[in-house]
């Protein structure tokens, strides 16, 4: 058998899930959609001795309009399930961009919203997205309740996140677009579907005078998490969004705001050099939108 | 820790009453314990695509899977397609357009395909070639799959 022997654990439900996780802490690991999980386990990286499946709790999966314009995404929701939402695709359309670009359909038909949040690899197309939307996460407990978490701050470092080993991640509330704004959503991997060498997404958002105003630009696959580009950033704050400004904050974010290690599929300065050609592109696309082009 | 669930799957409409340990993967099970060996395994990390089997309905990875997960759903393996007298049109497709060499990827290219051609029945060559980057072959450099796919969906049309 390739994985180490644990135990198995399937509740039917999200007080029973968060009851096993307060017992086993450390031991457990939850089973969401399993598609970096198992490969983990064959490969004998995770040897978890509890293994919480939480496939069987039907309550964990839906979407559904939020109040504020959003939409709110239950964790255990099929990657393949938001990527055909209608919801998903008229109020979150980065998100629906960005989910095809997500692994191959087999491992969407499987994968979930809440694991692909949850494991936090660097280079997951949903992890950037979410802290360039400014995505919440709705987080329980068995002892301490439930609690919120925005992206910014559960994002903490490789594969790891704000995330207890009693807690369970339960549902992802995506606000909506603000007003006079756009996105772009971009990366470039060296086959279809496969992990991103870089990724961008950005949310571009103007003032009534057509300045930048809150322009966020997020990559991905460039650090031990998703790394925003605050010098970038600092740079469009109310300039109107002209080429020049343009490739002056894509130049800062590749020089000043990110850190990019060289790997086995590219090098440090192929990397830097994604950030400034992603970055110009997509900001432009997403001043485009927010122009209403 | 080594304690066996008993577990009831349907694959291709038997259904199969068996006890498993947890850590069973879907593939294994499909192979070692029902025989059902047109199930390939390839790189056993979900990468090749080779045990690529439908689940409910859907494709999934079978080395990504455990059995018992699958224990009350439905699995639809490479058997079901057809049989040598009686071929798929996506088998008759392979075999027309030399979309097989070795045919170790092959099972699990059909096992992508036949929910791809349902929903795309009229595919363009970027749709196809989006629907297969997940299946790796190492012998027919992809053109051949591509023109049989481009054949099934015609056979499957008409």
């Amino acid at each position: 058998m390739k994985p180490a022997a644990f135990e198995y654990l399937a509740p039917t439900t999200t007080e029973e899930a968060l009851a096993r996780l307060a017992e086993h802490g450390w031991a457990a690991k939850v089973l969401a959609g399993g598609q970096s999980l198992v490969p983990m386990m064959n490969f004998r990286l995770a040897q978890p001795s509890v293994l919480v499946d939480i496939n069987r709790i039907a309550d964990l999966a839906y979407i559904e309009p939020a109040r504020d314009g959003g939409v709110r995404i239950g964790a255990m929701t099929r990657q393949a399930q938001v990527e055909r939402d209608p919801t998903v695709a008229s109020r979150l359309p980065m998100i629906h961009e960005a989910m095809p670009k997500i692994a191959y359909p087999a491992v969407r038909s499987r994968g979930t919203i809440g694991g692909t949040i949850a494991h936090a690899d660097p280079s997951a197309e949903l992890v950037g997205a979410s802290v360039a939307l400014r995505a919440r996460f709705r987080i329980g407990s068995r002892d301490r309740g439930e609690r919120w978490v925005p992206a910014e701050e559960f994002f903490v470092g490789l594969f790891t996140t704000a995330l207890e080993p009693d807690e369970l991640l339960l549902e992802v509330h995506v606000p909506p677009m603000p007003a006079h704004s756009g996105w772009a959503f971009l990366e470039v991997a060296r086959r279809h579907h496969d992990f991103a060498l870089v990724g961008v997404a950005a949310v571009a958002a103007l003032d009534s005078k057509g300045r930048s105003d809150g322009t966020r630009l997020v990559f991905f696959s460039v650090g031990e998490g998703p790394v925003e580009a605050h010098a970038a950033a600092a740079v469009l704050q109310g300039q109107v969004p002209t080429p020049e400004v343009i490739r002056e904050a894509a130049e800062t974010a590749g020089d000043a705001d990110v850190d990019p290690q060289s790997d086995i599929n590219a090098s440090a300065a192929y990397r830097r050099h994604l950030v400034k050609v992603l970055g110009q592109r997509a900001l432009a696309q997403a001043f485009l939108r927010a122009q209403g082009g | 820790m080594n304690i066996e669930y008993p577990i009831s799957v349907t694959v291709n409409g038997t259904r199969y009453d068996r006890d498993v340990e947890p850590r069973l993967l879907l593939s294994d099970f499909l192979r070692h314990d029902l025989g059902l060996t047109g199930t390939h395994v390839g790189c056993e990390h979900g990468v090749c695509g080779a045990c690529t089997v439908l689940f409910n309905g859907q494709p999934v990875r079978s080395c990504l899977m455990f059995a018992v997960q699958a224990d009350g759903q439905e699995v639809t393996t490479v058997e079901a397609l057809g049989t040598p007298d009686d071929l798929h049109p996506i088998q008759e497709a392979f075999l027309e357009a030399h979309g097989a060499q070795c045919g170790y990827c092959t099972p699990g290219f059909f096992m992508t395909l036949v929910p791809f051609l349902e929903e795309n029945p009229d595919p363009t060559e970027e749709e196809i070639r989006e629907a297969i980057a997940g299946n790796l072959c190492r012998c027919t450099g992809y053109q051949h799959i591509v023109d049989a796919v481009k054949l099934a969906a015609a056979k499957l049309g008409s």
